[in-house]
């Protein structure tokens, strides 16, 4: 591991963040403004439609706050996943005429991600203060999920990385993938509606249920339906962070494999 | 032997083959498609195959062959963009590969932007590259244009500019790949004071090239690959020639598979076309058979340089050497002999036989034959083309 990041790895990950971010915004007038503006006017429809014309949530309490943060862990694992898919093949100018770690480039598109989650939560914060939502002791336990999440979305991202190199179609996969995946999460439905309790059970084993049950526990309210609510043996509920870990090992493995060929197969 | 302290490379029995995308799978509904056929089609092309060679730490080695020799692939394995199929390179100390000057330039990006990005690429950090950065500024010779963005810039001052990072790399080894071919006479010049610089300091330089006054110029020694595989290696007056015999040989295979310009009305045929090297000139000889009687009939040769450039010219006509009447089935023989004012390369000789006019073609040989000149040292003295004709007719 020592060797992983090194003087110049960090150097060129940090490059490769702070390029991204200055062509994100290129050519707009109001810049890097955008990324706090964007997901503000986002979550302002989101808690419009949701909230207030269809009333959503009636029984949770601080109901838009709780949308809000599903919204925002998912945007996360979702800009990620998508973004790394392509990064290789965008980067390969670079892959085939000079030697850099090849993981630094999905890492780099991972640290933008996390970037754009931080400010999508001081965002969220803006909005639990303006809805009277108070800091409960277990706040910290947030960024447990997140880390949880991250591990989770960095093992798909190095996976389908390394797979659409030599398979173009991934991407259109993974849009469709992305979009059932949504619906296995419970984020814009309340967890509470699915009475079948073997489906509930079911469900939970989606590591992404679990993290925004979770999320929202530490953060809202501890009126959501957590992992351990619904699965009473414990091995079951450490099912879903194993399913996250096996996740991690496959895409480091299959990346590693597969970046020996990156540069011919480009 | 040599002891191994001494050696930065060592590559030990490497080979590499590529699958030529006759029909990859590069979409999954092929790969299930593929799963269900007996065979999968591909092709395997073998690119390089049992190279061996070590290169000597502080020694400028040069690795020359032609187009699709393998030469690249080679450079992209040590510089481990490729991996190889069999056998080892194991490098001591590090290693920067110039493949390309300014690799990750975006033209979105400021000059200044782009500067910092390129250095991270090259291994360096932010505070690195804050200590070096008003030095490759002024070097490229861009400040009024820094803060500009990349795409505004001409071709030549992203060039400029991508030279002036790359000479701050001081990696003990360094891989360059023709980054030569570009730029301006003035940009060469400043290359070659980095090349020389580079010798002064005891880096180990591998240089890849076509070009054999360069390489002859800095190379310790050097390597010729043809077809995969190491023709020969050693002093480097060696491989240069070698490498121009190359030309040479493949000039008489193409000639075999005739796809020549040949063209005439048959009224008579060139049968060879024949190239003498003497000390200070050139013996061209042509042999002819007539089919049809003829008057005055004109020969005519000429010469092109290396880079196609009409060098000499010259026909019986201009010479005003009257053949005379030729009855059919006489074989008529022309030989010039030719002051060697020939630059170093290869050069191509077209032969042609017309009626006394030049109205009519009997025979036109584009690039019949080619010839190598390869002079040591390039004299300056600019000798006369001047040409000796002797005609010789028998029945």
């Amino acid at each position: 591991m020592k060797h992983v990041f090194t003087k110049k790895n960090r150097a060129l990950l940090s490059e490769l963040v702070r390029t991204d971010f200055k062509l994100r915004y290129q050519n707009s007038i109001l810049g890097y403004s955008w990324s706090l503006l964007r997901p503000l006017l986002l979550f302002l429809i989101l808690y419009l439609v949701f909230a207030k014309f269809l009333k959503f949530g009636a029984d949770i309490p601080h109901y838009p706050i709780y949308l809000l943060l599903g919204i925002v862990l998912w945007n996360f694992f979702a800009e990620m996943t998508t973004q790394s898919l392509g990064s290789i093949v965008a980067r390969g100018d670079l892959i085939r005429k000079i030697r850099i770690p090849r993981w630094i480039i999905v890492l780099s598109s991972s640290v933008s991600a996390l970037i754009n989650l931080g400010l999508n939560l001081i965002v969220v914060a803006i909005f639990m203060v303006f809805n009277h939502v108070s800091l409960m002791e277990t706040a910290p336990l947030l960024l447990l999920t997140i880390v949880q999440i991250y591990v989770l979305a960095l093992g798909m991202s190095l996976f389908l990385s390394a797979a659409f190199v030599k398979y173009r179609d991934i991407t259109y996969i993974w849009e469709v993938g992305i979009q059932g995946f949504f619906y296995l999460t419970p984020i814009l439905y309340s967890i509470s509606r699915i009475k079948d309790p073997v489906l509930l059970k079911m469900l939970f084993l989606n590591p992404m249920a679990q993290a925004i049950q979770d999320a929202r526990y530490a953060l809202v309210t501890h009126e959501t339906v957590t992992v351990n609510n619904v699965l009473h043996n414990s091995i079951f509920r450490l099912l879903p962070y194993i399913l996250t870990i096996v996740v991690l090992i496959i895409g480091v493995l299959y990346f590693r494999r597969e970046s020996k060929y990156f540069g011919e197969n480009i | 032997m040599v002891d191994s302290e001494a050696i930065a490379i060592r590559v030990e029995n490497v080979a590499k083959s590529f699958r030529l995308p006759h029909e990859r799978s590069t979409s999954v509904k092929h790969v299930f498609i593929n799963i269900f056929r007996s065979k999968r089609k591909f092709e395997k092309q073998h690119v390089l195959s049992d190279i061996s060679f070590d290169v000597k730490k502080g020694e400028f080695f040069g690795i020359v062959g032609r187009n699709g020799s393998g030469k690249s692939t080679m450079l992209k394995l040590l510089a481990g963009i490729y991996v190889p199929d069999a056998g080892t390179i194991s490098v001591k100390g590090s290693l920067t590969p110039f493949i390309e000057l300014g690799v990750g330039f975006n033209p979105e990006l400021t000059g200044r932007e782009n500067v910092f990005l390129n250095g991270a690429l090259l291994g360096f950090n932010r505070s690195e590259m804050d200590t070096m950065y008003n030095d490759i500024v002024d070097f490229a010779e861009l400040e009024r244009f820094m803060d500009q963005k990349l795409k505004n810039y001409s071709s030549g001052m992203q060039v400029r500019l991508a030279f002036s990072i790359a000479i701050k790399v001081n990696s003990d080894i360094l891989l360059l790949d023709e980054v030569l071919a570009v730029g301006d006479a003035a940009f060469q010049k400043k290359c070659f004071d980095y090349f020389r610089k580079l010798k002064k300091d005891k880096k180990t330089v591998i240089f890849i090239s076509h070009d054999m006054n360069a390489v002859r110029e800095y190379c310790d020694r050097a390597m010729l690959i043809e077809k995969g595989r190491i023709l020969t290696s050693g002093s480097v007056d060696k491989v240069a020639q070698r490498y121009t015999r190359l030309f040479l040989n493949s000039a008489r295979a193409s000639e075999e598979l005739g796809d020549k310009t040949r063209w005439g009305n048959g009224q008579a045929k060139l049968k060879t076309v024949h190239v003498i090297q003497k000390a200070d000139k050139i013996i061209v000889t042509l042999e002819s058979e007539f089919y049809e009687d003829a008057r005055d009939p004109i020969f005519g040769i000429y010469i092109k340089n290396p880079v196609g450039i009409k060098i000499f010219e010259t026909n019986t006509g201009w010479e005003r050497v009257k053949i005379g009447s030729i009855e059919k089935d006489q074989k008529v023989t022309v030989k010039w002999e030719i002051a060697d004012i020939f630059t170093n390369g290869f050069q191509t000789v077209t032969a042609a036989i017309s009626s006394h006019d030049g109205s009519d073609y009997y025979d036109w040989w584009e690039e019949a034959t080619s010839f190598v000149i390869d002079k040591d040292k390039i004299t300056t003295a600019v000798a006369l083309p001047k040409a000796t004709v002797v005609v010789d007719i028998t029945s």
